[in-house]
């Protein structure tokens, strides 16, 4: 549809009275309070971030101006620099892995599956669940004494070794298969939608020309699918900047800070080292990261929209 | 569209069947091992626990730790379970699913069927808000919620959660309405229909597969916030979350895993019925136009 | 609709209006575990003797981590609760907050000054007024040993660090873990500053950790100190990482173990288990810190909430508090010592009676000093950055020689 030019406009327009004028203005005064809860709570409190991370505040926020000092001492910490270095591994993989198996799941179950409506909740439902409900079953499952390993042992696979959550070098990837668990299903979904929604038309076209199914999911349905990659890798990557719950349930950042992220630093900085402009100078970093992969993305998709 | 059918051999389409419904059992597997091991757990003695396999059933199955949990499990100095806390979740998801869907809804009409100049920059705006790290605001939360009297009360919670979720409300409303066709609400329009009134007898009636999504990603993320909830709620008005971390991080001389494990899955039991329940239509509403940026 | 958001905020606000007692403490603590959540409720009953209700606010995990994320978002809103459990410095910077309510009044009628030891009053007093009320002194050197591995290993009293050494062999020996140790930043600290302490003595406990003095944290005791732990790393068992304390208190007990090195809370989980001390665990201090104690001290923290039934309600719950009688019941089950002094020791059992005994003689010799692991040497943000050195060498992410490099390092940028 024509987004430029509003439905409202189509309005005959020849006797404008008071009444008419507040119909008009209507619609922007429903937008109002929601806009202005956003302005304030989201934005307001963006600049109170920034402001405190020009500040010397510790345990509460105070307003002595110490310049970049928070932001000299976030990036002289080796801590930060493990977070942003999880973050990339844990960033890349989760995203990775969720979409591979989100998509290889939906295709799988696009299949005129026999008992769908069994299989989908099963792959959504790690989605319902927050890791405060899951950590303890996760944490047990990988902890290599009481789970996995002691369960294949007890099978009779005396060699089986699974000691990730507690290898310093490997904690990291443990958290990227829960992680892993928890969002797959809902890209699944997302992918599922995607393929319903593909005019079938196109691909009976296809069939007559003699295509094999593998080529026309390579050549035709899998790029029909590009809106919804991007929608999958904006909520992900939104997921895995946010990932707060999953690190704290599993390995409270351990062995070390071997798990450490960024939303875990700014945590720890700004509640429990007291040092508030240290972690509200993170939370900036952190933002302008997030506004570096949505802005662009925003950008390009309103526009769009208006051809 | 729904898989291209097959158009090779009988034997090695049925091949291609069997792998299909393999791989599918496979992952079904994995993905339910976590909520059983959760479930064997919660049924099972704690002398089971401590002497047998993570993954075995259990040999005497027992409700009692779920009775436990429920009614007798001690949090702080209060020995009353988690059933109390299950009410204050309830008293803080529905209120605020019900207003933030109902605002989004409203959003995402505004947005796209009456649209203003900037329209584009008040959507822009209000979706970034999706992405803000919710560590970074608890201050100034605390601070805001301290000055409106709603400190460490439900009704502050419920505005929280409001608050936060109105972009993502926003964001799937508006791209569900963009796809409905504006030649019906000229019409109704012309028929002398105001901005009320086409919202309540067209768009909404037609909102269903929507509202779901929305509902389901609202009552999720709400039902499952620690973080919003240990900070503006602890105490007797807490959140399930909050007390159920209470209970598991508890340390007694005995970890009661199998207490643990069955508080666990009541705190999971809302979430997880409501996606069962509305998965279907869950798809469909994706379907309808949440995914399509 | 206008209608229904009008219902909708109706009914907020009946969710949120709830009764209030006339005169009732708020608390905010992470006592959640069953012997703690009992000590509590000696206070609890003791109060609502007076007529004063107690809503407790619990927030367990991590040693109060989300306890104070909870406690700075109540004060942020201006809505301090009544009293809230702290530690050492964290009471420090609080109280240079001025958001604290003055018990001057009540501690010279009931003379705190006279039986508070003086290392404790340098954390409950802020220019020379009371802010908090002290409840128990534990202190975090000692070592736990299954009294049955004990005596197979010959069942002496390790006294140097290499005999401990020598014990964790025979348990070795024995094929059962030699060291239950839980693998979370707060623990390892706990270690490492007994073994600071252990290998440097007082005074360098002091010089390094009291002081951070940066050439005795990057110096050769500092390397002995790393090195001691790396050996002592070789006594653990694979699953350590993350584990909660108690649960390594537990292989103590069941025997899968045969020592811990923990604070004397962990001598609750013992009672409770049904253990007697001397009979199937033995209590010493860690191998070459006898006659030092590490102390660190329970405090609730009096906010000010202004005047009238609520301030009256505190100030009973102070004076519940520092009741001499309460001291002894609360702490015979937390299994810490009272801080007060003159509380009789008829009811506490032996690691109990010696703990109270060390602690005046160390009071008196001066050999006490303020936990680090626990808050009291230092203040959180350069506790934690030795934490992160400690914890990332034990778990070897950066091998001795650069955890020596960092240690001053990391100390001087969070100061």
């Amino acid at each position: 549809m024509n987004g430029s030019s509003s439905a409202v406009a189509a309005r005959p327009q020849a006797h404008r009275g008071l009444a008419d004028r507040l119909r008009d203005g209507l619609p922007r005064l429903v937008l109002a309070p929601s806009f202005a809860l956003i302005l304030v709570f989201v934005y307001g409190f963006i600049l109170w971030t920034l402001t405190l991370s020009f500040t010397t505040s510790k345990i509460l926020p105070v307003y002595t101006f110490a310049g970049f000092d928070a932001y000299i001492r976030l990036w002289s910490q080796p801590n930060w620099h493990m977070a942003l270095g999880n973050l990339a591994i844990f960033g890349v993989l989760y995203m990775t892995a969720c979409i591979a198996i989100g998509l290889l799941l939906a295709i799988l179950l696009d299949q005129r599956i026999r008992g769908e409506g069994v299989l989908r909740p099963i792959f959504l439902y790690p989605m319902a669940l927050s890791f405060v409900v899951t950590g303890t079953a996760w944490k047990w499952f990988l902890n290599p004494g009481l789970g996995l390993e002691n369960t294949m042992r007890n099978l009779g696979w005396e060699s089986f070794t699974f000691d990730w959550l507690v290898n310093k070098d490997m904690a990291i990837y443990t958290i990227v298969i829960a992680g892993v668990w928890q969002a797959s299903g809902f890209v699944m979904a997302m992918f599922l939608a995607g393929l319903r929604g593909i005019d079938s038309e196109i691909i009976k076209a296809a069939q007559i020309d003699g295509a094999s199914t593998v080529s026309i999911y390579r050549r035709i349905i899998l790029p029909l699918l590009r809106p919804v990659f991007l929608s999958a890798l904006i909520v992900l990557a939104h997921m895995a900047i946010k990932s707060y719950d999953l690190v704290i349930a599993l390995t409270g950042g351990g062995p070390g800070n071997a798990t450490e992220l960024p939303s875990t630093f700014m945590y720890s900085y700004t509640f429990t080292r007291n040092q508030m402009a240290v972690g509200s100078a993170s939370a900036v970093m952190m933002l302008m990261g997030i506004a570096a992969i949505i802005v662009p993305y925003l950008y390009s998709e309103l526009r769009e929209k208006d051809r | 569209m729904s898989a291209p059918a097959d158009s090779v051999s009988p034997g090695s389409a049925r091949a291609a069947r069997y792998f299909i419904y393999g791989a599918l059992l496979v992952f079904a597997l994995v993905y339910l091992t976590p909520l059983y091991v959760m479930l064997t757990t919660s049924l099972k003695s704690l002398d089971e626990i401590r002497g047998g396999d993570m993954m075995a059933l259990p040999v005497a199955p027992s409700l009692d730790a779920w009775f436990r949990a429920w009614g007798e499990a001690c949090i702080g100095v209060t020995c009353g379970g988690i059933k109390g806390y299950f009410w204050n979740s309830l008293k803080m998801v529905v209120p605020a699913v019900a207003i933030s869907t109902l605002l989004g809804a409203l959003n995402g009409y505004v947005l796209t069927k009456w649209r203003f100049p900037g329209h584009k920059i008040v959507f822009g705006m209000m979706l970034f808000a999706c992405f803000i790290p919710f560590q970074a605001v608890l201050i100034p939360m605390a601070r805001v919620l301290g000055i409106l009297g709603m400190s460490n009360s439900t009704a502050g919670l419920v505005l929280v959660h409001v608050i936060y979720g109105l972009g993502f409300t926003t964001l799937f409303f508006r791209n569900y309405y963009e796809a409905f066709p504006d030649e019906l609400i000229k019409s109704a329009m012309i028929d002398g229909a105001g901005f009320f009134r086409i919202f309540w007898r067209i768009l909404l009636p037609s909102s269903g597969p929507i509202i779901v999504v929305t509902v389901i990603y609202q009552f999720t993320n709400i039902w499952n916030d620690f973080l919003f909830g240990v900070s503006f709620a602890s105490g007797e008005g807490a959140p399930m979350t909050v007390a159920l971390n209470n209970l598991v991080s508890s340390s007694t001389g005995v970890k009661e895993y199998n207490v643990d494990m069955a508080a666990a899955v009541i705190a999971a039991l809302p979430t997880l019925f409501v996606y069962i329940v509305a998965g279907r239509y869950f798809v469909r509403g994706l379907m309808a136009g949440a995914v399509k940026g | 609709m206008l209608k229904k958001f009008a219902a909708g905020v109706a009914l907020m606000a009946l969710v949120a209006g709830s009764a209030h007692a006339a005169e009732e403490v708020e608390v905010l603590h992470w006592w959640t575990s069953g012997g703690e959540a009992a000590a509590l409720n000696v206070l609890k009953d003791n109060l609502s003797g007076q007529g004063v209700g107690w809503k407790d606010m619990p927030v367990a995990g991590g040693s109060g981590v989300q306890a104070m994320t909870a406690l700075r978002a109540r004060v942020t809103a201006g809505d301090a609760p009544t009293a809230v459990q702290m530690l050492g410095f964290d009471i420090k910077d609080w109280s240079a907050m001025g958001v604290l309510g003055d018990l001057n009044e009540l501690a010279q009628k009931e003379n705190w000054d006279m039986v508070v030891p003086a290392a404790l009053q340098e954390f409950s007093k802020h220019d020379g007024k009371w802010i908090a009320a002290p409840v128990n002194v534990h202190s975090t050197n000692w070592l736990w040993i299954n009294k049955a591995a004990f005596d197979k290993a010959g069942g002496k009293a390790p006294e140097s660090f290499d005999d401990l050494l020598k014990m964790l062999d025979a348990f070795k020996a024995q094929g059962i873990v030699p060291l239950a140790h839980g693998g979370q930043p707060w623990q390892d600290g706990t270690l490492w500053e007994a073994v600071v302490l252990s290998l440097g003595g007082m005074e360098f406990y002091q010089k390094a950790v009291v002081e951070a003095d940066p050439a005795a944290l990057g110096g050769d005791k500092m390397k002995e100190v790393f090195e001691a732990m790396s050996k002592l790393r070789a006594y653990f068992d694979p699953n350590f990482s993350g584990r909660d304390w108690n649960l390594s208190s537990a292989m103590v007990i069941e025997g899968k173990a045969g020592a811990q090195q923990m604070g004397d809370w962990a001598k609750g989980e013992f009672l409770r288990a049904g253990q007697k001390p001397g009979a199937d665990f033995v209590c010493i201090r860690f191998p070459g810190t006898q006659g030092t104690v590490l102390f660190n001290s329970d405090q609730f923290v009096m906010f000010d909430i202004g005047s009238g039934d609520k301030r009256n309600a505190q100030l009973k719950m102070a004076a519940a508090v520092m009741d001499p009688a309460f001291q002894s019941s609360f702490n015979v089950v937390k299994g810490s010592v009272p801080a007060r002094v003159d509380v009789a020791d008829t009811a506490f059992d032996d690691c109990g009676k010696k703990g109270m005994q060390d602690l005046a003689d160390a009071s008196k010799t001066g050999n006490l000093a303020g936990s680090l692991a626990h808050g009291h040497a230092q203040p959180s943000g350069v506790k934690s950055a030795i934490f992160d050195v400690v914890t990332q060498h034990l778990n070897g992410q950066i091998t001795t020689d650069e955890a020596v490099k960092r240690l001053p390092e990391a100390v001087a940028a969070a100061k």
